[in-house]
């Protein structure tokens, strides 16, 4: 039974000097026998044998015949596998550290020489060069059951190459080493060893992504110029797989799209969270590297807390365990790792929660060997058992994935490595043994790891310590009131255990006999219950939806309909939808099919539209690296999961254009969105839609208001300002001009962008205050050819609406703002109706998560402060702003062929008194005032429900967290994340 | 014409309003829609004032207009009392962004001494866009600390602080803060909150030994002995409901009477609490955002009548960004709790005579009343509605206020400019 197994070296001739004496090599071959052999997760042989040699495996199968000169070990009844890999690893390499001081002024320009402008690319990174192997965190990994790991420095947005190394830890990194270079890896994730302040937001690091790119085209291509050492690794690593990290299922769309903007493919590091939007995953035909670090249960239990903590938050608690089973079921593959686990000591046990819950034991099998080998390209050395691959396996004393099963050993490269000890007996049982003349028993029970003695005196157990360390028994007791004796047993590989005892400093032999043989009594544990699944929602939160609502023929009847048309007001007019589209306006109309809402006494309009919004945006409204950004884009970062989309629903806003901040003078590209709520960021975002960027002006860009070492960057006055936008406009135009006239251009995205509006492809909605700096815009713009389309918030626009008009640019501006900082000290509520007089295109818009939901409660202080009439005040959050975006054939009025963007209000939508009963958008009943009602009451049966199996699962002695708050942000045009 | 212009661009070189002189002529507003701010509607009203008292407040068939010296047809309009700001910082920011207009905020943590009313600018511009929608009263109240400071009351016409005041000092103003905070996505006990209390508690301990052995002078320890002894009111800025129920403990223990909590969003529920201890609540913002994801969209909007329906004592107040400018839009917070529930004049309530009890100055103002102040405003149409609020006379103790502003200066001027007249 005794194994006596040397490690093989993998050179028969030696290479490498020895001067710790003599030479010790043993290269014999070795045959397992008579385990059950997982070749593959795919293939199992019974009773089959395995011979290896030199680190390699020479043979396996049933049957096969075993080269005589093998040494022959039998491994009856024990199962062999092949050893893990890591898909996503960063052993052997030192965690990044954060060197970021405060205090100092930021850093706009790279200080690297020679390599890529921004120090947040760095794919001339090779983790190789670091490697380090740490043999205490080899040990745990090996414990575990890994063999192979692929390893990075997980630092940066292009962060260079991985290595795959091997745990083996006797050998040099020459032999340890697979691969030198395995797979370029990225991230959206800044690193921490650099100060450079772009990009400053997740939009700012996609368009970094997406020109490195197109820099790495251009110099593939052209041999005239010189690439940077950066570019150059990129393009000489470009063959290689390329692995992206993301925080969460959003980001795994925007990764997707750089990859299929620039033919690749990559290989997805998830989060866990994929099943929240399982079936638009799939659809996207890719590989995912899975984490398992399941949450712990919240520790719920005062009651406090449980009305703090979000369902959003409850509900991961709840299904991240199900995460891979969702993956599998809908034929997802993926590959395991370790990465992300607080514990790795929790990566068996979450493995079978997981298995628990449905996850295949051949998948959770494949995608810890044969799909990471696979992605590595190393398919025939590692993860697999068959001829040729390195003797990189496990013996276990059954499934590896059940909870009782003993992983012995795990051989790498031909290497032992010892868990458990395989040799060892089990020492259970019962045993006699006398002193004096009493007569004991000592029953050993236990597991056969861990056993535990108990003394017994017939039935009646003795009071005695019992300590079982090792091979050791000890025992201590009183066997009468005087003496006190210590029992020492050994349990060594003869048949019988040596025993002795102690007593007032005597020592005496002890006959220490089994006399029955442990009975398992180790009942098998229930098959733990897991807590009941809640469904996931869309989005996966809080007034998430079950089912998405779907499109309807509807016709509202007898309602007051603004049309926003010729028609102005109708009074008991019925509106019919259909296909999502308006299908017609009129009296008694027919509509056969359609479901019927009566909207006697109600108001019909169509849906606000908030020219100026900030919600539903991820990591940053700012991209503030840069005094210009014209290649960010907010369409880019959609964040589908934020309630406040829902909340402007029931505001009765059903369009809104988010915007890139006020942080420069040049900002980034907006996104026009429906507020599809439970939609994917696609599936919102309007298509084809006309293009947006957002400029700005004043006090944010010059950073008046951003504390003082924000002194560096240009433009620090209105007069800089100015030169910016000439500079770039300039710069652009050439550009522009090279590429009408077939001059080869390396493709920049800022400058494309500005071509579009040079050429009136794009069109500026412009953040500004003051009369100067808009009358300045202007003239710019009319320098170069173009028209600006829209002045945001314009709070002084009523000083220059004459030259506004004459110029063709419309006014989106606050109701009433004013007094919050310096140059909005002449904004006035009547600014407005000043302009809207002048004949100016004028719309009130938000800028504001809260206010954007009473945008029609706005809209009536056009009324209140300058008298307009309701019907034109009306339009100012409706057919105006589509107007501004471009957008009035579809949207802004009830008229036939429209999209039926609609909502029914309880009383005049100008009033205080009125309320958004039904929104819909496109014919899907998005909001619906009623459903409202029912929704909360499952918000709090739900939130019930799982506190509940919370407090039921640190009952049972679970370990348990604090509670998980996942924070949100509120933008406004000036948040800045720093 | 042309002199109406010339007047107007004479007018408009004044950066401020000049406050109205006394009122020297008896005055009958007749035919309006009197809401009285109690509670009770006149149809068909005379109002009559003399030297800044309400002398007549009746059905117009009541009344004999000759003998007022002037007389105010208001038919078909409404007339409403003075719109009462609790908890602002009007007068003591001018611009937000600018730092050298900013006097809100002390430093240091315990500042019940420091007294609000000495820095408040009756001459600020943001003052008197507010009361061309109704507000003609304000608590201006430090911002800031443990304990702010001390607040006044002040009526918004006036050519100092001292011409200002309604109530000097009327109470001392406690930020209670949060038992739990999110630390790194984690929600955990606040060890703030911890600190915080135990500071608030070794000082009014020492702050209630100073009464009995004082030596000398302690500006800190005096300052807090009237609402000790209940003279004054304590606000506390709080707006959990185990914290509210902490703070209203922890105060009863040092003997304090007289407490009002101030924000209040979960004040539903511990309603029958401050019912049964005959605490007010100055709400928060109505026009608020939840202040939880999974919380009713609406919740900030519903919130006015869950607390009327409780039986609880309700004004609106409207701290928070931009609070100073915003405070025009207080009145609208009344029109969305009747949007959402709450009876017309149990609305107009929370903006007049609930906030005059509870800052205790309704036996001066908070309604219509014989006897009371004239302060007053007559609008064409519905004052709590942003499409009905017009309003074009307004009295401050019966003194005819301007309506005019820093906005309608520029509107005019601009109107003319662009040729909009």
């Amino acid at each position: 039974m005794t194994l006596f197994l040397f490690a093989s070296l993998l050179h028969a001739q030696e290479y490498f000097p020895t001067n710790h004496g003599v030479k010790n090599s043993d290269n014999s071959k070795i045959a397992i026998t008579g385990a059950t052999i997982y070749v593959s997760s795919q293939q199992v042989i019974k009773n089959g044998t395995l011979v290896f040699e030199k680190g390699k495996i020479i043979a396996v199968g049933k049957n096969i015949s075993i080269p005589k000169d093998s040494k022959i070990v039998d491994l009856k009844g024990k199962y062999i596998y092949p050893s893990f890999i890591d898909m996503y690893s960063d052993f052997g390499v030192k965690a990044p550290k954060n060197e970021h001081k405060h205090g100092r002024a930021p850093q706009y320009d790279s200080h690297k020489n020679g390599f890529y402008w921004n120090e947040h690319i760095k794919p001339e990174t090779n983790s190789v060069d670091f490697f380090f192997f740490n043999s205490k965190n080899a040990d745990e990994l090996i414990k575990l059951g890994f063999g192979t790991v692929n390893s990075h420095y997980k630092d940066g947005i292009a962060r260079g190459t991985s290595f795959v190394t091997t745990l083996n830890q006797d050998a040099k990194n020459n032999e340890r080493l697979l691969s030198d270079k395995a797979a370029q890896h990225f991230s959206f994730k800044r690193s921490v060893n650099s100060k450079q302040e772009y990009p400053s937001s997740q939009m700012g690091a996609i368009a970094l992504l997406r020109q490195m790119n197109h820099d790495a085209d251009w110099f593939g291509k052209q041999n005239e110029e010189v690439a940077d050492f950066s570019l150059k690794a990129f393009i000489e690593n470009k063959e290689l797989p390329k692995v992206f990290e993301v925080k969460n299922k959003l980001e795994i769309f925007r990764a997707n799209k750089i990859a299929n903007e620039f033919g690749e493919t990559y290989i997805i590091k998830g989060a866990g969270d994929e099943y929240e939007r399982i079936s638009e995953i799939k659809d996207l035909n890719t590989t995912f590297i899975i984490p398992i670090n399941f949450p712990k249960a919240y520790d719920v239990s005062d009651l406090k807390v449980q009305q703090i903590v979000n369902l959003e938050d409850l509900k991961t608690w709840n299904q991240a365990p199900n995460n891979l089973n969702v993956l599998e079921k809908n034929k997802i593959n993926f590959a395991l790792t370790t990465a992300d686990l607080k514990s790795k000591a929790d990566f068996h046990k979450n493995l079978r929660k997981a298995i628990s819950y449905g996850l295949s034991k051949e998948k959770a099998l494949a995608a810890l060997t044969t799909v990471p080998a696979q992605l590595l390209n190393l398919e025939n050395e590692i993860g697999t058992l068959k001829k040729g691959a390195l003797a990189n396996f496990l013996i276990t004393d059954g499934d590896i994935f059940e909870e009782r099963t003993i992983i012995y050993e795990n051989w790498i490269q031909g290497k032992q490595n010892v868990i458990k000890d395989i040799t060892k007996e089990d020492v259970r049982g019962t045993y006699a043994f006398q002193i004096g003349k009493k007569k004991y028993t000592a029953e050993i029970a236990g597991t056969k790891e861990k056993p535990s003695a108990k003394i017994m005196q017939g039935s009646k157990k003795v009071k005695a310590t019992t300590k079982m360390v090792n091979d050791w028994l000890y025992i201590n007791f009183k066997p009468n009131k005087k003496e006190e004796v210590a029992v020492k047993v050994y349990f060594g590989n003869a048949k019988e255990p040596m025993a002795n005892y102690i007593s007032k400093n005597e020592t005496f032999a002890l006959n220490f006999k089994k006399t029955k043989e442990h009975k398992n009594k180790d009942k098998k544990k229930k098959a733990k219950k897991n807590p009941e699944l809640v469904a996931v929602s869309y989005p996966n939160m809080a007034y998430g939806f079950e089912e998405k609502p779907e499109q309807n023929d509807f016709i509202i009847r007898n309602a007051t309909v603004w049309t926003n048309e010729k028609d102005g007001i109708l009074e008991n007019t019925d509106v019919y939808i259909k296909n999502g589209k308006i299908s017609k306006v009129g009296k008694n109309l027919k509509a056969s099919g359609a479901k019927i809402i009566d909207g006697t006494g109600k108001h019909l309009t169509t849906g606000i539209i908030d020219e100026h919004s900030h919600i539903a945006i991820s990591n940053g409204v700012n991209e503030s690296g840069h005094n210009s950004t014209a290649e960010v884009a907010i369409h880019s970062v959609v964040n589908s999961d934020d309630v406040n989309i829902y909340r402007n629903l029931a505001g009765g806003v059903t369009t809104a254009q988010l915007l890139h901040g006020s942080a420069n003078p040049i900002g980034g590209q907006s996104a026009i969105i429906k507020l599809k709520w439970g939609e994917t960021p696609d599936q919102m975002i309007v298509e084809n839609q006309p293009k947006f960027i957002k400029f700005a002006l004043g006090e944010n860009v010059k950073q008046t208001n951003w504390g003082e070492k924000y002194s560096v960057r240009f433009p620090q006055t209105r007069m800089g300002v100015e030169q910016v936008y000439i500079d770039y406009f300039q710069r652009a135009k050439e550009y522009d001009f090279k590429k009408k006239n077939n001059i080869p251009v390396r493709h920049d995205i800022e400058l494309e962008t500005l071509a579009e509006i040079i050429n009136s492809e794009r069109f500026i909605s412009c953040h500004s205050y003051v009369q100067s700096e808009i009358t300045m815009l202007m003239r710019v713009a009319e320098q170069f050819d173009f028209k600006i389309n829209t002045f945001t918030h314009i709070l002084e626009g009523y000083k220059v609406a004459d030259k506004m008009k004459e110029h063709g640019v419309g006014g989106s501006t606050f109701a009433d703002w004013w007094a919050y900082k310096y140059e909005v000290n002449d904004a006035i509520p009547y600014n407005g109706a000043l302009m809207h007089n002048e004949g100016v295109i004028v719309a009130f818009n938000s800028d504001d998560a809260e206010m954007s939901r009473r945008l029609n409660q706005e809209a009536a202080k056009a009324v209140k402060y300058g008298n307009v009439s309701q019907e034109d005040a009306w339009k100012f959050v409706t057919l105006n702003p589509a107007k501004l975006l471009h957008l009035d054939a579809k949207l802004g009025s009830i008229k036939a062929g429209k999209d039926a963007d609609i909502v029914l209000w309880s009383h005049n939508p100008l009033s205080t008194y009125a309320k958004a009963e039904k929104t819909f958008i496109e014919g899907v009943l998005y909001f619906d005032m009623e459903r409202d009602q029912e929704l909360r009451e499952e918000i709090q049966k739900e939130k019930k429900q799982i506190i509940q199996q919370m407090l039921d699962a640190k009952g049972k002695g679970e370990e348990t967290q604090k509670p998980v708050q996942k924070k949100k942000t509120l933008y406004h045009c000036n948040s800045e994340e720093h | 014409m042309i002199c109406l212009i010339l007047f107007l661009s004479i007018n408009s070189i004044y950066a401020q309003q000049t406050p109205a002189p006394k009122q020297s002529e008896t005055i009958l507003i007749t035919g309006a829609t009197a809401h009285l701010g109690n509670g009770k509607v006149i149809e068909n009203s005379a109002i009559g004032f003399q030297d800044g008292k309400f002398t007549f407040v009746d059905e117009l068939s009541k009344a004999n207009p000759n003998d007022f010296q002037k007389v105010i047809d208001a038919k078909g309009h409404h007339v409403y009392p003075g719109f009462i700001s609790p908890n602002s910082t009007l007068g003591l920011v001018e611009i937000d962004a600018v730092s050298a207009s900013d006097d809100e905020r002390e430093v240091g943590a315990i500042n019940p001494h420091i007294r609000s009313i000495i820095a408040y600018n009756t001459e600020s511009r943001v003052t008197e866009t507010v009361r061309p929608n109704g507000v003609l009263i304000a608590q201006v109240t430090p911002r800031g600390g443990l304990i702010s400071g001390t607040s006044s009351i002040v009526q918004l016409d006036a050519w100092n602080y001292e011409d200002a005041i309604i109530t000097e000092n009327d109470g001392i103003h406690v930020n209670w803060g949060k038992s739990y905070a999110n630390k790194k996505n984690k929600i955990e006990p606040s060890s703030a909150y911890k600190k915080n209390k135990k500071k608030l508690k070794d000082f009014f301990t020492k702050a209630k030994d100073y009464k009995k052995n004082s030596k000398e002078r302690n500006l800190v320890y005096e300052a807090v002995q009237p609402i000790l002894e209940g003279k004054a009111k304590l606000f506390i800025h709080v707006h959990g409901a185990e914290e509210m129920t902490e703070a209203i403990d922890f105060f009863e223990n040092f003997g304090v009477k007289d407490m009002v909590i101030v924000g209040g969003y979960e004040t539903y529920k511990v309603a029958p609490l401050l019912k049964e201890k005959n605490i007010p609540v100055l709400l928060y913002r109505v026009h608020s955002l939840p202040m939880s994801e999974d919380d009713a969209i609406d919740l900030p909007f519903e919130l006015p009548k869950k607390l009327l329906d409780a039986g609880v004592l309700v004004g609106f107040e409207n701290s928070g960004d931009m609070e100073r400018m915003q405070t025009r839009n207080l009145p609208f917070y009344a029109g969305t709790a009747i949007n959402y529930g709450v009876p017309y004049e149990e609305a107009l309530k929370m903006l007049t005579s609930n906030t005059a009890k509870i800052l205790g100055i309704e036996k001066e103002v908070g309604s219509i009343e014989v006897g009371k102040n004239a302060t007053l405003f007559i609008s064409k149409g519905d004052a709590l509605d942003i499409i009905g609020n017009d309003i074009y006379k307004a009295f401050i103790d019966g003194r005819d206020i301007s309506l005019e502003s820093h906005h309608t200066q520029l509107y005019k001027k601009f109107q003319k400019k662009l040729g909009q007249e």
